[in-house]
């Protein structure tokens, strides 16, 4: 019953590990064709995989896993795709009904753990209801602002038989209706707003790809349309061209020095399904003084929650930038002069050149190494991931996203272990596309395991390292933060990758010189299976611009600025207690 | 710098509260389903929300709907908030803040009831006096032996608070309390 509701919910392809609780889904799923299940090593993993999954596909990813420490191992998953709005299906297992409560083998309160860590979660201890949960939990994971849902199944409801009911186009679910279109009085304020903006600027979020492709293409119309500079989160990247002309990189903690101060000083903001995250305002008692804030989310906890806004539209944001599109086009039309001053400034603070880093011919910059792997494949069918650190920012400032559902990354949670399986996740569903992690050298160690599952079902993912042997972003935090003292933060035996990556059947490139990294990276993509590339790096090199803690976007601490002493006195005793 | 006077809260920066803090009544009407209540009360507890009373019961059988009462004390930004997030929750179908609405509808506040059972001993004057003064506040004896007498009091929080107050001394032995009900008047629905 299981396996039909989930062909009936159109899935393809689940990620799972099998145990005592769920062996009766498991005998199912072995006499069957229509469902590819990839086992993982590690059920963090099999989360993570149907992160990546999910997010370059936009279908829902499902995760089958045992009762116990099946359900626990997989919190983690379920906590990051509840922070990045990823539509997840989890289905675990769990003692039969009549042991619930008696403290039994491999048996944990699996619906109270996952409670605050889902969107929503069921016991099903009716057969009956089985398949209607199932069909409600694909709704309420993939509607609305997205989220990871768990439906907990005892072991005597799988054997049972009982009646199934195919997915129903009428919604019973009464309660849960979430909005689509966005209250059609508040757009024609918005515009009336930006049309007479003097300053203004888009900052969009991980809710534009969330609400698919038209969305995306939605917010570049109506960037031509009017002319406006355009920022985005790190989980917006790609809704909006690097190549793009409007264009002003990432914003916030490490965002580019442009994006930030035109946060700071622009006179009316757009906040196009992001949601003001504590990386992206920095100090928020100085966050964009003199604007009015216009904020389009579908949830409505949202809007006001951090930052006020003037002007706040509950809604899907392809359905809310089709009406706003159209409404500018019947309108309004862009007086390009009104922007003039306003772009200059911009190219002003562009000419500050944010991003730069020494370049050295001896030792090869992680920043280099990112340009370089952007170079050889962003001409290629392409998807990056990243784990968490240094070299997520690094990957985010230097390579360049055209399109969305391209990027997986962990923005809320910051998960070191996300990279590596959400590539597995992506491949599974982009069997021909070249899939990299761009990874560090201690994220990567968190989930390696995995490494076996990409050989076993010859999924060629490269995982991309960025090795200096240190926790990068835990080691620059102790050297602004705690005087330099490194505690715990420098990984004195590290494995041999190369050696490491042919023991699980892969292959191994090693390269420590920069007049060999090309040849070496061409090497990777020509590989047909996975691969490790140890990229050796510049060890201290750090992650420049940023926005140090307690500071406000135009703080910010930029690379020529950024002396030890700098460094050593970025942050006041006050910023200090912040994270 | 002493630690007591850095910013707490895990946040990159929290701009200091200047807001005053308000107390407002909300109801809730959710799906009667198991852990519906563990998922208000986490909500609560997991965003660092207060609860001041908390009153829960299945209002609507044949619809399995119940209505959950709580008092809270906020800025009314947190209470914007509260409300917001409650909304989110799956089986939520209506958050109501009792206070803002009759404020809408011209009353200075919503109409809140509380009932408690209060069990006092004593002998001789003490036993006496305890009568005469729940008989003031309207409080049934619903028990009673030679020994002890239980009470049952209705009425706002400041009376039940008041009556419990009075009977201290006069041999107060147990107390139950059920949380606040509260609906608006007027003849319209939630």
């Amino acid at each position: 019953m299981v396996l039909q509701a989930l062909k009936d919910n159109g899935v393809k392809h689940m990620f799972g590990y099998p145990g005592g609780a769920v062996l009766p889904i498991y005998d199912e799923l072995h006499q069957q064709d229509d469902i590819e299940h990839i086992l993982v090593r590690h059920e963090q993993g099999a989360g993570h995989m149907a992160e990546g999954y999910a997010r370059s596909t936009g279908k829902p990813g499902v995760v089958l896993v045992t009762s116990g420490p099946g359900a626990t191992n997989v919190v983690t998953a379920l906590q990051d795709a509840l922070m990045d709005s990823i539509p997840i299906v989890c289905l675990t297992g769990q003692v039969p009904t009549s042991l619930i409560g008696s403290d039994a083998f491999q048996e944990c309160d699996t619906v109270g753990i996952t409670r605050p860590c889902t969107k929503h979660n069921w016991l099903v201890k009716d057969v009956n209801q089985l398949s209607r949960v199932i069909h409600e939990a694909f709704r309420v994971a993939t509607t609305g602002r997205p989220g990871p849902v768990v439906v907990d199944i005892p072991k005597d409801v799988q054997f049972a038989t009982g009646i199934y009911t195919p997915p129903s186009p009428v919604i019973e679910q009464k309660s849960y209706q979430p909005k689509l279109s966005g209250d059609l009085d508040k757009i024609r304020e918005a515009i009336e707003l930006m049309a007479a903006a003097k300053r203004p600027i888009i900052y969009s979020g991980g809710g534009v790809v969330n609400s698919g492709r038209e969305a995306s293409q939605l917010l570049r119309e109506l960037v031509d349309l009017t002319g406006y500079p355009i920022t985005s989160t790190l989980m917006g990247l790609g809704a909006y061209p690097a190549s793009g002309k409007n264009w002003m990189g990432m914003l916030g903690m490490h965002g580019t020095y442009e994006a930030n101060m035109a946060m700071h000083d622009c006179d009316v903001m757009v906040c196009i399904g992001a949601r003001f995250d504590d990386r992206i305002t920095g100090r928020l008692d100085a966050f964009s003084p003199n604007s009015k804030k216009i904020h389009i989310d579908i949830d409505p906890s949202s809007i006001n929650k951090n930052v006020r806004t003037d002007i706040g539209i509950l809604g899907d944001i392809g359905h809310v930038l089709e009406d706003m599109v159209r409404l500018w086009r019947a309108s309004k039309k862009t007086d390009r002069s009104q922007l003039a001053g306003w772009w200059s400034q911009i190219e002003k603070w562009r000419a500050r050149n944010s991003l730069a880093y020494p370049h050295n011919k001896d030792v090869i910059m992680p920043q280099y190494a990112v340009q370089r792997l952007y170079g050889l494949t962003k001409d290629r069918d392409t998807y990056i991931t990243t784990e968490v650190g240094q070299h997520q920012m690094w990957a985010a400032q230097f390579y360049g996203f055209e399109e969305p559902n391209r990027w997986m990354t962990s923005g809320g949670l910051g998960t070191m272990g996300y990279g590596f399986p959400a590539a597995i996740g992506v491949q599974v569903a982009h069997r021909d596309s070249l899939v990299i992690d761009i990874a560090g050298d201690a994220s990567i160690q968190m989930c390696i395991q995995e490494m076996s599952c990409a050989v076993q079902y010859q999924l060629p993912v490269k995982i991309f390292i960025l090795n200096n042997q240190y926790m990068g972003m835990v080691r620059q935090w102790q050297q602004l933060l705690h005087g330099n003292r490194l505690s715990h933060s420098y990984t004195e035996s590290m494995p041999d990758f190369v050696k490491l990556a042919e023991a699980y059947g892969g292959v191994g490139i090693r390269c420590d010189k920069p007049a060999d990294l090309d040849d070496a990276i061409t090497k990777m993509i020509d590989t047909p299976g996975p691969v490790i590339f140890d990229c050796r790096v510049a060890a201290l090199a750090n992650c420049f611009p940023m926005i140090p803690s307690g500071k406000a976007h135009n703080e910010m601490l930029l690379p020529d600025e950024a002396t030890d002493e700098a460094v050593a006195n970025a942050i006041d005793a006050k910023g200090r207690a912040l994270v | 710098m002493n630690a007591q006077h850095q910013p707490t809260g895990s946040a990159y920066f929290m701009a200091a509260e200047t807001a005053r803090p308000e107390t407002h009544t909300l109801s809730v009407l959710v799906d009667n389903e198991p852990g519906v209540l563990a998922r208000v009360i986490g909500l609560f507890s997991g965003r660092g929300y207060n609860i001041e009373s908390l009153t829960v019961s299945e209002t609507e059988h044949e619809a399995h709907l119940s209505r959950i009462t709580i008092v809270t004390t906020a800025t009314p930004n947190v209470l914007e908030q509260v409300k917001a997030q409650l909304e989110r929750i799956i089986p939520v179908h209506r958050v109501v803040d009792l206070t803002v609405r009759s404020a809408e509808l011209g009353h200075e506040k919503p109409l809140e009831r509380e009932l408690a059972l209060v069990k006092v001993t004593g002998t001789a004057d003490n036993r006496v006096e305890a009568l005469r003064l729940a008989d003031a506040f309207r409080a049934q004896v619903i028990d009673a032996n030679t020994e002890h007498f239980i009470f049952e009091i209705t009425g706002r929080v400041s009376k039940i608070e008041q009556f419990i107050a009075i009977m201290k001394p006069l041999g107060l032995v147990e107390i139950c309390r059920t949380g606040i009900a509260a609906m608006n008047r007027g003849p319209q629905g939630m």
